[in-house]
């Protein structure tokens, strides 16, 4: 046990110091770019994963909160003239919060519902916000779009380090707080109320606050994501602010890597975003859209659970076996009792329904 | 006294009169058995009191306070817990994460705090071991048999430490031997003070278990005493056989 803890921790710190002297191994502007990216989209899916993958709720409409980051931080540069250079950086918290006061009230109303209603709700909740966007024009300038500052001291070749740095603190701060979330006995309602709210709720539970806080939490980060976005890419547009296909990624990033682990959405992430960037830049715009599209397909089809999850399982049921043999061992009386158990329980083990097998197989409630 | 009193509830799902001004009353330490043809209304006087129905009229008090039409959350942490007909547990949580579920929750500090926090870790596994379910602690709860799933809903119910606990069906489908292992559970934690209200049909275990039998028919009341008086009772033998 404490050996596979060393080995964890080991494993953790060695990924961390790769990721603190990437930028270092690789100069290439090209390189970096896609890592400033992929760095935002493990962010980002993380924070969707503290609300969706722990509650079982799929929310859809998280591009309305990373619009709402970018727009934060394009505003308040423009109305405080800030110039290019650090000081944006310091307003990315700022943004974020932005983002999670607004989503106290729209949270509020699209967690009314539960399932399909639910997930239609968000997303209708982000084409509004998206709307918004185009026409209070006093507030965003429409259409026509938002410029950021930009920082003109940076070289080319450095330009990047900044935003890498940044987006990897925010990751950190995402990966710490889903960390938390899932080692807390508040995560512990989340999660019970992903199996079963009312049986939660029946248990003590607080289930309307504990699903708000969990989706502020996630809009707050995907807010600083959105921000840090903005200020990266320069320009911004309502519709590529406020993106529908930002979902579609963090979605399919979560699931690729596993729903509901601390791990799981940043595998996805870092195995998606350089293949869409990769062909992106080899095949064009739109034909990473089909490519996109295929790999869900082939993630839901063949993968429903993620790769973590179908990991850990085999993981904790070699586990189990082995701690259940070694007890066994150990001591008369205990292996008596296992045995006991057993006779007592048998004739009926393994009898799960259909519907539940086939639930726990699909891995979310919808 | 009385510790929790149904006054004249009563409850109608469109035109069925599910509960038809239902009057009961549990003492404190009783093991009460509540029986009755399917559709009497005993799951939905279950419902009722745990707050996952609303009652039309009526009353239901619990010691002191009045919990009519009260949240599920609210009258569980007032201290009655509940398992269902169907037993409901969080399938995807570990056998242990299960366990911790219904601990009670008292500031923001506990919430913060990691949910296997030692003592009520040690509280966890000793229950655990209560229901002969240590060895499968790690599993997923999904994995668990249909008898190993009725005993971590008891089990984990018990963690809050309720005062009142409804177990609506625990021998439903469950093989003799792990029934007298509940029978057994069940006056353990009654002569620690528990007061159980037991919905059931089989009778055996009624008549073994219980010292006060309440029999319900279409929605309300129509007999009550002791399981050898009920069960000599003619109003109860044409209840069940009359229609």
């Amino acid at each position: 046990m404490s050996n596979s803890k060393l080995f964890q921790g080991t494993g953790l710190l060695l990924l961390l110091a790769i990721a603190v002297v990437f930028p270092l191994l690789f100069p290439n502007p090209a390189v970096t770019t896609i890592a400033v990216f992929t760095i935002l989209f493990a962010a980002a899916a993380t924070g969707w994963n503290i609300f969706s993958g722990y509650t079982g709720y799929i929310a859809l409409g998280h591009a309305a909160y990373f619009g709402i980051g970018a727009y934060a931080l394009a505003i308040m540069c423009q109305d405080w003239h800030i110039p290019g250079g650090y000081l944006p950086f310091l307003l990315v918290p700022i943004a974020g919060l932005i983002a999670a006061v607004v989503a106290i009230p729209l949270g509020g109303i699209a967690l009314r519902v539960r399932r399909h209603t639910f997930v239609v709700i968000t997303i209708a909740i982000f084409f509004i916000l998206q709307l918004l966007a185009y026409n209070l024009r006093d507030l965003t300038n429409g259409s026509t779009g938002m410029g950021l500052p930009i920082p003109t001291d940076w070289s080319g070749d450095f330009f990047n380090t900044p935003f890498y740095y940044v987006a990897l603190i925010v990751l950190l701060l995402a990966i710490a707080i889903s960390w938390w979330v899932r080692n807390s006995k508040y995560g512990l309602g989340l999660l019970a109320i992903r199996d079963d709210e009312d049986r939660a709720l029946g248990l003590g539970v607080h289930v309307e606050v504990s699903k708000l806080t969990a989706f502020v939490i996630s809009a707050f980060i995907v807010g600083m994501v959105g921000a840090i976005w903005a200020y990266f890419v320069e320009s911004i547009y309502p519709p590529v602010a406020f993106d529908a296909l930002f979902d579609v990624a963090v979605t399919l990033m979560a699931f690729l890597g596993g729903v509901g682990t601390i791990a799981g959405p940043i595998l996805g992430a870092l195995l998606l975003e350089p293949t869409q960037q990769y062909f992106t830049l080899q095949f064009g715009e739109n034909y990473y859209l089909v490519i996109y599209g295929a790999m869900f397909l082939i993630v839901i089809l063949l993968l429903p659970r993620g790769i973590i999850p179908t990991l850990t399982e085999r993981w904790t049921r070699l586990q189990a076996i082995r701690s259940q043999r070694q007890e066994a061992a150990l001591s008369l009386s205990a292996s008596e009792q296992v045995h006991i158990g057993k006779r007592l329980i048998a004739p009926e083990a393994e009898q799960a329904s259909p519907e539940e097998e086939q639930a726990r197989e699909e891995g979310i409630n919808l | 006294m009385s510790l929790l009193q149904v006054q004249e509830i009563s409850k109608a799902f469109g035109g069925i009169r599910a509960l038809d001004a239902c009057s009961i009353s549990i003492e404190q330490g009783s093991i009460t058995g509540l029986i009755g043809p399917n559709g009497s209304g005993k799951t939905t006087l279950f419902n009722v009191i745990t707050g996952y129905e609303r009652a039309d009229t009526g009353q239901i008090r619990f010691g002191d306070h009045i919990i009519t039409n009260a949240s599920p959350d609210k009258v569980f942490r007032l201290g009655i817990g509940r398992t269902f007909q169907l037993t409901r547990i969080f399938p995807r949580l570990t056998v242990l994460e299960n366990m911790h579920v219904a601990v009670q929750r008292h500031d923001l500090k506990g919430l913060l705090s990691r949910w296997n926090a030692t003592h009520e870790q040690q509280r966890a596994l000793e229950l655990l071991a209560f229901v002969n379910l240590t060895a499968l602690k790690n599993m997923p709860a999904g994995n668990l048999s249909y008898g190993q799933r009725k005993l971590l809903e008891f089990a984990l119910i018990l963690i809050a430490e309720p005062r009142v606990i409804l177990l609506d069906e625990p021998a439903g489908g469950v093989n003799p031997a792990m029934i007298s292992y509940l029978t057994d559970r069940i006056r353990i934690l009654n002569e620690r003070g528990v007061t159980f209200l037991v919905v059931e049909h089989n009778m055996e275990f009624v008549m073994e278990l219980c010292d006060r039998v309440i029999v319900m028919h279409r929605g309300t009341k129509i007999a009550e005493g002791s399981p050898a008086e009920v069960s000599a009772n003619p109003t109860v033998l044409e209840a069940y056989l009359g229609d």
